[in-house]
């Protein structure tokens, strides 16, 4: 497909179609993940997972197993979980604390820093014929850690992680960042939830970019209402704090896109979190230092979802967490979800949240099970032989999107789908095997 | 929440297997609520108390299955950790009609086995008994999507008023990765 410049032929950036096959071909999903999966920046873990020497977290990069693992030094790494000898799994636990990898296979054994360690009988078998220091793991390219989160890319060419999420970074950071502006000091709660959903992994990816216009799907919840102040008696499956805003759909040139609001000028912070007047009042006052912090412009700007290109995607605020949709195959991917809250948070604020978290997001989150069947009949809908002839629609709000928004970007200040139309543009050229300078976007 | 116990404490006398059907007859009419979705006859089986957990699981090294397998209650993520307000919640979802995760609605099939009273006691004149048994749930929506849940259940059952009800449900699946896209069924 890429040899031959088809892909290009799947996506029409200009006229905003884009072919059914891509959701499951297995042809163009093997080539994802030689194009995609080996060159982008993925998201892999996070720094509170893994806080002491020796500390390790099972991770995924494409639909390979990678050990995040913190050295004897403190220095973290990402490491592909298969031994060098004949391939074994060296590790089985999703998480723990070790001094060596040790192979079940033939007992090889490796550091946490990735050096084989290790090789029983080599005085008689080996001496002579194995160079220990080339036989250390497989270590990806580039690891680079920010705010506590930690990425990694199987392509020693890549450009550096800022770079690499170029605008999208800002949008990253109100994720991360504490509720009261500080920079960083996110932690993930203990429970990874992972679970299989039928559909193609970008279908999910897209659906946090900014597929807004989905918001209908979510009529049940928002009729019984499960939000933070849900209990005092408010509908919807969030506080509402976002209504009053100007809602941004930006996109970025290297792909990532996301969904962002622009407060009123003047406006008094609405009233939030009211199933609990600790938490209500632990987040007036994160508000106001917030602004305190910010200064009154950059107070305005909240986070709602993002991708990040090609398949980490976040939900800002309400919930707060990081999902990672880990291609399986081309009808199957597996979603890791990390919940954030602010490490230096009240207990109680944080038994709050995570009974929240709960109840909004993952496969028995009351929100996501309605997307989680809608994923899974799209997929569906995009192998049949006559179905496959139509393409789907992304044309809405075509030609609509400004460089002059209130932030940087490619912004529309109305629903758009300029973010999934710009993802699939990248897709393609990594698919064509581009050079960083388009997948960056400096040729658009 | 009652953990897991290693044998029956009570004698297996008369008494010990009049109780024992009394429950079997309990569970089974839960499952049968369920599976014909009368699913606020299931409601209120429920102590207004109830805690209904599901962890989720990891895979660690031998040595650490005590404290590290699973998530706890009320301290980590998991799938479910639940009171009575939020499964009312998941009920008048479904009810909605438009929760298209459960439209149409799934068609459900409970089997219900390997019961056993594990401890009885009286608190402050109120019977609570710790039970635990085995359900395989089966799963099927639309056409072809069928699922099967096979879980270990720990209940505390309280008896009020002669009839008993659900005070804590605790639901071990074993499964790392859920092996399903949703979790819209009760266990
Ligand atoms: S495969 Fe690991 S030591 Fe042989
Ligand atoms: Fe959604």
């Amino acid at each position: 497909m890429s040899a031959n410049g088809t892909t290009a032929s799947l996506i029409d950036y200009e006229r905003g179609t884009i072919a059914r096959e891509i959701f499951s071909s297995e042809k163009i999903f093997q080539e994802e993940l030689e194009t995609i999966f080996t060159r982008a920046w993925l998201y892999v873990g996070h720094e509170s997972q893994i806080p002491q020497p020796g500390d390790f977290f099972m991770s995924r990069m494409g639909q390979e197993q990678v050990i995040v693992a913190r050295d004897k030094r403190s220095k973290v790494h990402v490491f592909l979980n298969s031994c060098r000898h004949r391939g074994m799994r060296l590790c089985s636990a999703d998480h723990g604390n070790t001094s060596l990898f040790t192979c079940p296979y033939h007992s090889w054994s490796f550091t946490t820093d990735g050096k084989l360690f290790g090789v029983p009988q080599f005085k008689n078998l080996y001496e002579g014929c194995l160079d220990r220091a080339e036989w250390s793991l497989v270590e990806v390219a580039q690891m680079e850690i920010y705010k506590g989160t930690i990425w990694a890319t199987w392509d020693p060419n890549a450009p550096p992680l800022e770079t690499y999420l170029g605008d999208a970074k800002l949008h990253l950071d109100m994720t991360l960042d504490c509720r009261d502006g500080r920079e960083g000091g996110s932690e993930v709660l203990l429970g990874v939830q992972k679970w299989i959903i039928p559909c193609n992994w970008k279908i999910a990816a897209e659906n946090f970019l900014g597929d807004s216009y989905h918001n209908p799907s979510h009529r049940s919840v928002d009729l019984i209402g499960i939000g933070p102040s849900a209990e005092y008696g408010v509908k919807g499956r969030r506080d509402n704090e976002l209504d009053a805003a100007q809602h941004l759909w930006i996109s970025f040139p290297q792909g990532h896109g996301v969904h962002s609001a622009q407060m009123p000028a003047e406006t008094s912070d609405p009233e939030t979190y009211q199933n609990n007047t600790v938490v209500a009042e632990y987040f007036r006052e994160a508000n106001r230092l917030r602004k305190e912090r910010l200064g009154t412009e950059a107070n305005r700007l909240l986070p709602f979802v993002g991708t990040l290109y090609p398949n980490t995607s976040f939900h800002g605020r309400q919930p707060r967490n990081i999902c990672v949709w880990h291609p399986q195959g081309p009808e199957q991917t597996e979603a890791w979800r990390f919940f954030l809250v602010d490490a230096d948070a009240p207990q109680e604020v944080k038994d709050f949240l995570r009974s929240y978290y709960m109840r909004y997001s993952g496969p028995a989150g009351m929100t996501e099970q309605d997307d989680m069947e809608n994923w899974n009949s799209a997929t569906a809908a995009s192998r049949g032989v006559i179905a496959r002839r139509y393409p789907y629609n992304y044309q809405q709000s075509l030609g609509r999107s400004t460089r002059n928004g209130p932030t940087p970007g490619n912004t529309a200040l109305q629903m758009s789908e300029e973010n999934a139309r710009q993802y699939y543009r990248r897709w393609s050229d990594y698919l064509s095997g581009a050079t960083w300078d388009t997948l960056l976007g400096m040729k658009d | 929440m009652s953990d897991v116990q290693t044998a029956p404490k009570l004698r297996h006398s008369p008494d010990y297997l009049a109780l024992r059907g009394e429950v079997e007859e309990f569970l089974y009419d839960e499952a049968e609520l369920l599976d014909t979705r009368d699913f606020n006859g299931w409601l209120d089986l429920l102590e207004d108390d109830i805690r209904y957990f599901m962890p989720i699981t990891f895979n660690v090294k031998f040595g650490e299955h005590g404290a590290g397998e699973r998530t706890r209650v009320e301290e980590d993520m998991s799938w479910f950790n639940e009171g009575k307000w939020s499964l009312t919640k998941r009920v008048e979802q479904i009810l909605t009609g438009v929760h298209w995760a459960e439209e149409p609605l799934s068609r459900c099939t409970r089997m219900v086995t390997n019961v056993q009273v594990t401890h009885a006691e009286d608190k402050n004149g109120v019977e609570e008994l710790s039970v635990r048994s085995r359900l395989l749930l089966y799963q099927n929506r639309c056409e072809y999507e069928q699922t099967y849940f096979p879980v270990r259940r720990y209940d505390t059952l309280r008896r009020a008023n002669g009839a008993l009800r659900i005070a804590e449900r605790k639901i071990i699946l074993e499964q790392t990765v859920l092996l399903a896209k949703n979790l819209t069924v009760f266990f």
